[in-house]
């Protein structure tokens, strides 16, 4: 970004350098002390007057929080793979609806309007319960975890989605590109790859990214099919501490936390590329 | 019955073309001889576009013949890449690719599409972009370069692979008055460099000067043609008249 950083907040067009560099964009060091404050003690409130011997609530919580975050990077991984592995398949799919063979074109545009439009958590379901729990491969068998599983479940819907991020900024592209290429005697697949795509990876890079957070944010589904993600260890933890309600809005309170932190920076740079991207074209 | 350079590189016979429901030509013919320099004028929708556009097949014709150095045009088996690399093309929105250099523009097509080395197409590529007068801006993406810029290195682009008849769309109409100059002064040159060159325009005194032959079209046929000394005095269908009187 560099000179070209360009910000819509007033406040930090102030002339004077920011004192400290932001830890996130538009959102300080500071931002998240009432933040994490407002989750962890909202709740505690209600049961101080109510003595005990306990141990406060937010000590238990900085005992879990290492085994809660293991459990938070473990959507992570769940999130890059399906969105790698969506990706992919999503733009062969997005290219067979751009395809000049009818019937790939039709078959491609059914397998994303199908996907699109089912509830990512059926497909989740979907997928657990169709795939085999081990494959055969020459004689060897290997198995299918629960986590793989999760994974090929979400990239489904994000290659539908992906298919259609793919198709729009095709057709996104002025009709005068395909008629300069056509006239210099370019052959479709090469106005495809060495001038169609490549100005349209910038225009799909805004949504991509919107999609990659909604994915990451809907990877706590795998918890409803028993993947040992933030949700489910959250779950255990709360049960082995006896089910003490008073923990209930801390610990849920740092999973959203955890999810803020990772996604909200996404978006802002996904608004970040949007603004510029309108600007340049 | 193969094609001798002593035959016409153009040949439209009885041409129509309709958009669904919507006939556009209503039979069109013409002929251009190698080295011819034609506008074509008219009233906009009349159909100028769509009529060159046929020439190099961004549009297919219902019935009629379109002869390019004796290719047939409307012929379901036409090679079009073969059609395309005789035929080249400037439009009015010059339609350069955003993401990639003046020379890059000018370069691509050789190389990729006559396969020419890399080293010899950027020299050529290069004496295009002093040619159309732009040295000094090969590096420059087409958002940085003026319309008038835009619309020589498109030309340059075109040239590049050597076509043998050009076709120019209203290739002056998007430009501010100050840049139109320029871009005529490069076709000029090109037609005395005895391109052949089909131009549609509504610039009246560059058609005079340069044409050998203006054609008037309007509702899909060609109304009347002439040389300039005489088409424009000698006018004598009404609408080429009105048409006239009021561009002039
Ligand atoms: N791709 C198209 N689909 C439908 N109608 C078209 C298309 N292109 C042009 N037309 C119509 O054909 C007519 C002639 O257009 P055009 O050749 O662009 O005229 P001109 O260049 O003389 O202004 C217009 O009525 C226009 O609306
Ligand atoms: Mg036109």
């Amino acid at each position: 970004m560099g000179a070209a950083y360009k910000t819509d907040l007033p406040v930090m067009m102030a002339p004077k350098a920011p004192e400290r560099e932001p830890i996130l964009p538009h959102l300080r060091a500071w931002h998240i002390v009432p933040l994490v404050a407002l989750c962890l003690l909202a709740s505690p409130l209600a049961f101080a007057a109510e003595h005990d011997i306990r141990q406060p609530s937010l000590s238990v919580l900085v005992t879990w929080a290492p085994l809660l975050m293991k459990g938070f990077i473990f959507n992570l991984v769940i999130s890059v793979s399906a969105m790698a592995v969506g990706t992919f398949a999503g733009a062969i799919l997005g290219l067979g609806q751009l395809s000049p063979s009818a019937p790939i074109r039709k078959v491609a545009w059914l397998i994303t309007q199908f996907f699109r439009n089912a509830p990512w958590l059926v497909l989740l379901f979907f997928a657990m319960f169709l795939l085999p729990f081990q494959i055969s491969f020459f004689g060897l068998s290997i198995p299918l975890p629960d986590w793989f599983k999760a994974i090929i479940g979400l990239s489904l819907p994000v290659m539908a989605n992906v298919s259609e991020i793919v198709r729009g900024a095709v057709n996104s592209l002025p009709s005068g590109q395909w008629e300069a290429a056509n006239s210099l005697a370019f052959s479709r697949r090469q106005t495809m790859w060495l001038i169609i795509l490549p100005q349209c990876v910038k225009r799909m890079l805004p949504p991509w990214m919107n999609l990659y957070s909604i994915l990451t944010m809907a990877t706590v589904l795998a918890s409803i099919v028993g993947v040992n993600e933030v949700m489910t260890l959250t779950g255990q933890a709360l049960a082995s501490e006896g089910g003490r309600p008073d923990l209930l809005a801390p610990f849920y309170g740092f999973v959203l936390l955890l999810f803020f932190i990772y996604c909200y920076p996404i978006a802002r740079y996904t608004v970040r590329l949007e603004k510029k991207f309108a600007v340049i074209g | 019955m193969s094609w001798t350079p002593a035959d016409p590189m153009v040949s439209i016979r009885d041409v129509h073309k309709s958009f669904g429901d919507l006939e556009v030509l209503k039979g069109v013919s013409l002929d251009v001889m190698k080295g011819d320099v034609i506008c074509i004028i008219g009233p906009s929708g009349s159909g100028k576009s769509t009529l060159i556009r046929c020439v190099n097949a961004l549009n297919d014709i219902q019935s009629g013949s379109i002869l390019v150095e004796g290719l047939e045009v409307n012929d379901p088996k036409l090679d079009k890449l073969k059609l395309r690399k005789r035929v080249g093309m400037v439009f009015q929105q010059y339609n350069l690719f955003p993401h990639k250099t003046a020379l890059q523009n000018v370069m691509m097509a050789p190389v990729r599409v006559l396969k020419q080395d890399k080293a010899a197409a950027e020299e050529s590529a290069r004496a295009l972009i002093k040619k159309v007068r732009l040295e000094g801006k090969e590096n420059s993406y087409p958002g940085e370069l003026s319309g008038g810029q835009q619309q020589r290195v498109a030309i340059a682009r075109s040239l590049a692979m050597k076509p043998d008849v050009m076709l120019f769309d209203e290739v002056t109409a998007a430009l501010d008055p100050e840049t139109v100059g320029e871009v005529l002064q490069t076709i000029k040159d090109l037609a005395e460099d005895g391109m052949t060159c089909i131009l549609v325009t509504h610039e009246m005194g560059f058609a005079r000067e340069v044409a050998d032959r203006i054609y008037f079209t309007d509702g899909g046929v060609i109304v009347e043609q002439g040389p300039p000394a005489t088409f424009f005095k000698e006018a004598k269908d009404p609408r080429t008249k009105e048409f006239l009187s009021q561009i002039l």
